[in-house]
């Protein structure tokens, strides 16, 4: 009885984690081709080309690429931590997947607290990053982790406090009740008039920060730090940081596309369902190429600059902004 | 009008017109508006390129390359086209059987400012009937990492035996002594049109109008 079993939530959640990552890494590998297609086209350049139709199959080629590459341990590194590090980092990008709905079924674990959780694996991501600074044994290693601490501590503040404006709202940490919420009362973008999107945009900003994408890529800034923490990696040790980094861009998307953009309830009454969800998190997705193919790196002042002076203080008031307004409306419906 | 300003030696009058700094809007501070500009710039280049390579309009990138729009060459497959007169990689043209027009008068390396070339000659054994009346190169090699490329060498050669019209440029290769290119290499290219032999007429001993080698004989 397979549907009989699905209703054990070990089973449920083991079978759907397995799905979701699977699923996942996918989108991962072909969202990096996407991604140098897109820029190229961008660019005025063509982009992968040779391997496969229109260059489909060029992940499976730096796959192969990286796989073959010689690994390579400096002398003077720590090497248990060195070696720890780049699985970390992938397992706690795919951490967060576990409580992200993509429909009312299709979740890993449907935790009371999945805010909480994504709020606290995101935060975690800053160790395998520090470590692998710290053990690599190299100053622009060293340079680039320290700066990856002091960016993500920074930005996990606005990142918690705009997390928290539909987390009020809905009254609930459970990212399934925020997007039945959402799909009874409509997008938190939209709602209450102006915070919503407000809320939206400090949450995509502060987690292309934790991402470490462009333009609040400075922990790897290459004309200054080599490649930062990766200096030192090579092959497919390497090769997870990159993994991780596109896995965390691609699961903070669907974590802003489920707290925001109403998870997998269709706009304008078009029914619900597991597309919308892909959809949008695709979408988001694709938004971060954009941004990343179209502005420079911050310097890091400037970064922190704009996190405490701007994004903290617009983020608590938009929090206590929200908390106003539920408590108004409970005050009108009551 | 006269305002003060701080010299080396202490306040210091100094006459001029005042310009007032601009003055920097709420828009530009944000940065807000140019953000948005930015994003819209890249996303234009995008659907531009992209409806330029689904319709198949691609540039030219030789006519076209200072356009917008794609004007890359993809490379291996894809050539700039060489002007008529390009001096690429040399080759020795033949005669009708195949051998090279070359007769090993050694013009073109004493021409060759780069001294790249260099030439064994051989004389041609008893009873051939061109002993005596030229040579033959037994070894000819070009360093190719050496030539500049002038074409000196074509334009000193009388036989029109060394050419530049291979149309190739020098190739990456692995190692210093791959860019050394022999007699038989330098052979085996043809020119851009993709042949051996040249349109100038070369007469063989026995054929009406050569010479001959014994010139006495005909005065």
């Amino acid at each position: 009885m397979p549907t009989e079993l699905l209703k054990n939530p070990y089973v449920h959640g083991a079978v759907y984690g397995v799905v979701i990552v699977t699923v996942l890494m996918t989108i991962t590998a072909w969202s990096i081709w996407f991604e140098r297609k897109f820029a190229g086209r961008m660019q005025s350049r063509v982009g992968p080309t040779l391997v496969g139709p229109f260059g489909l199959l060029q992940p499976l080629a730096d796959a192969v690429k990286l796989l073959q590459k010689e690994d390579i341990v400096p002398a003077s590194a720590d090497r248990a931590l060195f070696n720890l590090a780049p699985p970390l980092t992938v397992l706690f990008a795919l951490g967060t997947a576990a409580v992200i709905p993509f429909s009312p079924e299709v979740i890993a674990a449907d935790l009371d607290v999945g805010v909480l959780w994504v709020l606290a694996m995101g935060g975690l991501t800053v160790f395998p990053v520090w470590i692998a600074g710290w053990a690599s044994n190299n100053k622009y290693a060293l340079l680039g982790g320290m700066r990856s601490v002091a960016q993500g501590i920074s930005y996990e503040i606005p990142l918690v406090l705009a997390a928290l404006v539909p987390v009020t709202l809905a009254g609930s940490m459970s990212i399934s009740d925020i997007v039945r919420y959402q799909e009874k009362n409509g997008w938190v973008v939209g709602m209450p008039p102006g915070p919503g999107i407000l809320a939206f945009l400090i949450f995509f900003l502060a987690s292309l920060a934790e991402a470490n994408r462009i333009p609040f890529d400075i922990p790897e800034a290459e004309s200054e730090l080599i490649a930062g923490v990766t200096t030192e990696y090579t092959g497919m040790k390497f090769g997870l940081f990159y993994l991780a980094e596109y896995l965390h861009t691609l699961i903070v998307a669907a974590v802003g596309a489920a707290l925001f953009f109403g998870g997998w309830a269709g706009p304008f009454g078009l029914g619900s369902g597991l597309h919308w969800m892909v959809g949008k998190t695709l979408l988001l997705f694709f938004g971060v190429f954009w941004v990343r193919w179209t502005f420079l790196r911050f310097r890091a002042d400037q970064l922190m600059s704009l996190c405490w002076k701007y994004l903290v203080p617009a983020g608590l008031v938009l929090v206590m902004l929200s908390a106003f307004w539920v408590h108004y409306k409970a005050g009108t419906r009551g | 009008m006269a305002i003060n300003i701080n010299g080396p030696l202490g306040p210091k009058k100094v006459s001029g017109k005042a310009i007032a700094r601009p003055t920097r809007s709420l828009a530009v501070q944000s940065y807000v508006p140019e953000i948005a500009k930015g994003l819209g710039i890249t996303m234009k280049h995008f659907f531009v390129n992209t409806k330029e390579t689904a319709l198949g309009q691609r540039n030219d990138p030789v006519l076209e390359s200072i356009d917008d729009g794609i004007n890359c060459i993809s490379y291996p497959e894809q050539r700039r086209p060489y002007p008529a007169r390009f001096r690429g990689l040399h080759r020795l043209t033949h005669r009708p059987d195949g051998s090279p027009r070359c007769v090993a008068c050694l013009c073109c390396s004493t021409a060759c400012p780069a001294q790249c070339i260099h030439i064994e000659a051989g004389e041609y054994p008893e009873g051939d009937p061109r002993r005596g009346y030229e040579r033959y190169p037994k070894r000819f090699v070009i360093d190719e990492l050496r030539c500049v490329f002038c074409g000196f060498c074509v334009e000193a050669c009388p036989c029109d035996a060394i050419r530049m019209d291979s149309g190739m440029h020098a190739a990456p290769y692995d190692s210093r002594d791959q860019f050394i290119f022999e007699r038989e290499r330098l052979l085996s290219f043809s020119g851009r049109d993709g042949t051996f032999e040249t349109a100038n007429p070369r007469k063989e001993p026995g054929e009406p109008g050569h010479p001959g080698v014994d010139r006495t004989k005909h005065h």
